[in-house]
Formats: structure tokens, C-alpha cells, sequence
């Protein structure tokens, strides 16, 4: 078979053109993979580091953040002169070193409902090495709308999970975890110490398999979810079914409150008792939203409140108007403050919450 | 029977430990242990997608659990 591969590439891709399972053709489909990491952290460097130096050709690395001092421990691609730049430009950087033959599509956004589709649409597999999991739901929704297999890898102190969804009519994320994890029962999305070392291991065998995918090499870890936990040093592989509703869920099909992070965004709007006060005398008053529960609504409630429990707001949100403004009460002001910013994840433009709740009002 | 339960991620942090063994009865579904887990750790009930390994295999609810069965409480995980 003749060889598209320079002296140079021949010499440089030695060790695996000497593998029967990879040889030319298989080097050669490496090279002609597109492959988009999305998360370009703790996960995401040990993946980018691996795929560019196999030479993966065309290597999409998706991150809207800038690399922090914290970061340096276990972002090894990153040193102290990178810090406030944007990690996809520094890593891009970096990954030219050690590989200048592969195409770096950098992508310094963060992944959402509106540009997803178009993003995956450029890529053959997803690697997901993200921090969070409305991002997790939103690329699983994503490859099954547009058919990509999808390498998962996630961290927890010192635990990791890997395993490959949508693979060859394989089982999805939602197969494993049909129901996204409330914000109350996620980790705080900073502040969750973390091993320096694991998302080195994680990592790399996201990239082992993302390799696989691309060579159609041995068995895809598909329908198996690897837990690795590096205290105990045991790992284990739990063999899981595809699910034949949560495997149709798609972009077009999910609740988009699976795809709001209420942990990460940014505080919500208020205001103070005396100006609701203020407000409710106006000619207009705004909708009062309640989000405790049934118990505490009987209680003792505001006149005219709406009564939408914070565990059902997600699913129920389609009664909430969009052509009044609403304020949002709890008793204290902190369940209304997850509603709040719930709600302008789905477009509520002028919804605040009453700061301090019924107790100070 | 006893039953020990292997706990990961943030079930390990609710219980905290990441093995417990307990006494459940005979026939013991996978929904009912972790139904009594939930009572007995309520921050478990605030879990929604909590996975439950028997024998490495995803187990279905009505899964019947014995004796020797190898169990791990298995929620998602996040970091990266």
C-alpha cells in the first residue's frame, strides 16, 4: 500500500505503524479523525496532549475559561506564564509543540443550547472533560441528535467514571443517569478539592478510547461505566443496558432546565421587602411567585401569590407568564434565588427575588 | 441477610464511609435497600439519579438482592 506519510511522519509515527492493529491505514484514519474536547482542564490536557501527539488531524478544543494559578497543579499543559490568558489559546500553544502537523480549531466558548449543534456538527467523536452537569446532559443530548459517539470522563476528589456513550446504538448518559442531578446535590462548582494526579488518569484513558473509537480498535468501553477510586486502589466496570426511552432523548426532546447550571450562574436579581412593598401598591404590580412547599404556602402566604414548589419549577415552568414581571419569594431567600436564576436560564427577562424572603418581609 | 454496599462519590460523603453493611430480609429488592438507605440517610433521598450495581450489572428496581451479591451505590460525578 503506498503511503501518503512524509520520511519525516514514517519516523515520527514509527511505534504505531509497527502495530498490525494501527499500521499506515489506521495512522491514517487518526489523521483524517476530527475529534472536539470540550473542557480544556484537568481532563481535558491529558486528552489533548495524547490525541495531538497520535495525530489526530483536526483536534477541536472547546473552553471559555482563562487558566488560573489553581489550575497549574493538574492542568499540566498550562505554566505560571499562562495565567489570564484563554486556556484554549494557551493549550493550542502547547499542542503545536509537541505536534505542528495537526489543525487546532480553537473554540474559546462556553458550550450552550444555542451553539451546540453546530459545534459537534464539526466533529466526528466528542471527548467530554467539562466540570459540570448541565454540560454533560447538553453534549449526550447533542451526540444523539447528531449521531457522534460521546468519550465521557468525570472526577470527584479521588474517584473518576469513564465510559463511551452512543456508540454504535450503545447506551447514552441518560441511560446510566436519567434524572440531572439537582443544584442542592452537585458539588459546589470551584470549591471541590480535587487530586492533582487523577484527572491525569482519567484523562488518559478517555484518550485510550477516543483512540479506539477512531481506529475501531478492540472492545469500546460502550454499555460499561470504569470507576476508578485511587484510595482504595480498586476499580470496577458496571455493565449497563441502553434504556430504549432515556436513549431517544435528543437536543430537540429534553427539559432545557437540564441544561442550567442554578450552582454556577452568576447572583440573581432582588430586591428588598420595602420595595416589593413599594411595588405591590404601583398601578401594575408584579406577579408574586411562591417556590416553598404546599405546607409552608398554607402557612402563611402574600395575597395573589402563585404557588410553584423550586423541585417542580423546572418541569412546570410553562406556567409561569412571560408578559408580567415576577417576583419570586421563599421564606428566607434562598430557594427563590435558585428560581430565579432558573428562570432567566429559560428566558425570563425581568424576574428578581425578594431578598431576605417572607421572614423579613 | 447482611448486605455490604460499596459507596462512591457523593454517597460516600452522605454516609461517611465508603462500605456499610447491613441487615436487610430475605428477597430484598434493589428499590427497597435503597429505600431503607433513604430513611436512614435522608440526604441520600436528595440524590435524583443514584445508580445501584449488583454484581457489576446496572440493577433494574425489583432486582432480588442476596446474600454474597457484590452492591455499589454509584451517583454521577461531575469534575473534570
Amino acid at each position: 500500500m503506498s503511503s501518503s506519510f512524509s520520511a519525516s511522519e514514517r519516523q515520527r509515527y514509527r511505534r504505531h505503524l509497527q502495530l498490525t492493529e494501527i499500521g499506515e491505514a489506521g495512522q491514517q484514519r487518526l489523521r483524517a479523525a476530527r475529534v472536539l474536547v470540550v473542557g480544556a482542564g484537568g481532563l481535558g490536557c491529558p486528552i489533548l496532549q495524547y490525541l495531538a501527539a497520535a495525530g489526530v488531524g483536526t483536534l477541536g478544543l472547546a473552553d471559555a475559561d482563562k487558566v488560573e494559578l489553581t489550575n497549574l497543579p493538574r492542568q499540566v499543559l498550562y505554566g505560571p506564564d499562562d495565567v489570564g490568558q484563554l486556556k484554549v489559546e494557551a493549550a493550542a500553544r502547547a499542542l503545536k509543540r509537541l505536534n505542528e502537523l495537526n489543525t487546532y480549531n480553537l473554540h474559546p466558548i462556553r458550550v450552550n443550547p444555542e451553539n451546540v449543534r453546530e459545534l459537534v456538527a464539526g466533529y466526528d467523536v466528542v471527548v467530554d472533560g467539562s466540570d459540570n452537569f448541565p454540560t454533560r446532559y447538553l453534549l449526550n443530548d447533542a451526540c444523539v441528535s447528531l449521531g457522534r459517539p460521546l468519550v465521557s470522563g468525570a472526577i470527584y476528589k479521588f474517584e473518576g467514571q469513564v465510559s463511551v456513550f452512543n456508540y454504535e446504538d450503545g447506551p447514552t448518559y441518560r441511560c446510566l443517569f436519567p434524572e440531572p442531578p439537582s443544584a442542592a446535590e452537585a458539588p459546589d462548582c470551584n470549591t471541590t478539592g480535587v487530586l492533582n494526579v487523577l484527572p491525569g488518569l482519567i484523562g488518559t484513558v478517555q484518550a485510550t478510547e477516543a483512540l479506539k473509537v477512531v481506529l475501531g480498535l478492540g472492545d469500546v468501553l460502550s454499555g460499561r461505566l470504569w470507576i476508578l477510586d485511587t484510595l482504595s486502589f480498586q476499580s470496577r466496570t458496571l455493565r449497563f443496558r441502553r434504556d430504549d426511552v432515556q436513549s431517544q432523548i435528543s437536543l430537540d426532546t429534553a427539559n432545557p432546565a437540564d441544561y442550567f447550571d442554578v450552582s454556577c450562574a452568576p447572583a440573581p436579581a432582588s430586591l428588598s421587602a420595602a420595595e416589593l412593598r413599594q411595588q405591590l401598591a404601583a398601578a401594575e404590580p408584579p406577579l408574586l411567585l411562591d417556590v416553598r412547599g404546599p405546607l409552608e404556602f398554607q402557612r402563611r402566604h402574600l395575597p395573589g401569590a402563585l404557588l410553584l414548589p423550586l423541585p417542580e419549577l423546572a418541569a412546570r415552568a410553562a406556567e409561569v407568564p412571560r408578559s408580567r414581571p415576577i417576583v419570586v419569594y421563599c421564606q428566607s431567600g434562598v430557594r427563590s434565588a435558585q428560581a430565579v436564576t432558573l428562570l432567566q436560564g429559560l428566558g425570563y427577562a425581568n424576574v428578581q427575588t425578594l431578598s431576605g424572603g417572607l421572614e423579613e418581609f | 441477610m447482611n448486605l455490604t454496599v460499596a459507596l462512591f462519590g457523593i454517597a460516600r460523603e452522605i454516609v461517611g464511609q465508603s462500605s456499610l453493611t447491613l441487615t436487610a430480609p430475605a428477597g430484598q429488592s434493589a428499590a427497597g435497600l435503597l429505600a431503607d438507605l433513604r430513611t436512614q440517610y435522608p440526604a441520600l433521598a436528595g440524590l435524583r439519579s443514584l445508580a445501584v450495581a449488583v454484581n457489576n450489572e446496572y440493577a433494574a428496581a425489583d432486582v432480588a438482592l442476596h446474600e454474597r451479591d457484590e452492591i455499589a451505590l454509584i451517583p454521577p460525578v461531575s469534575g473534570g
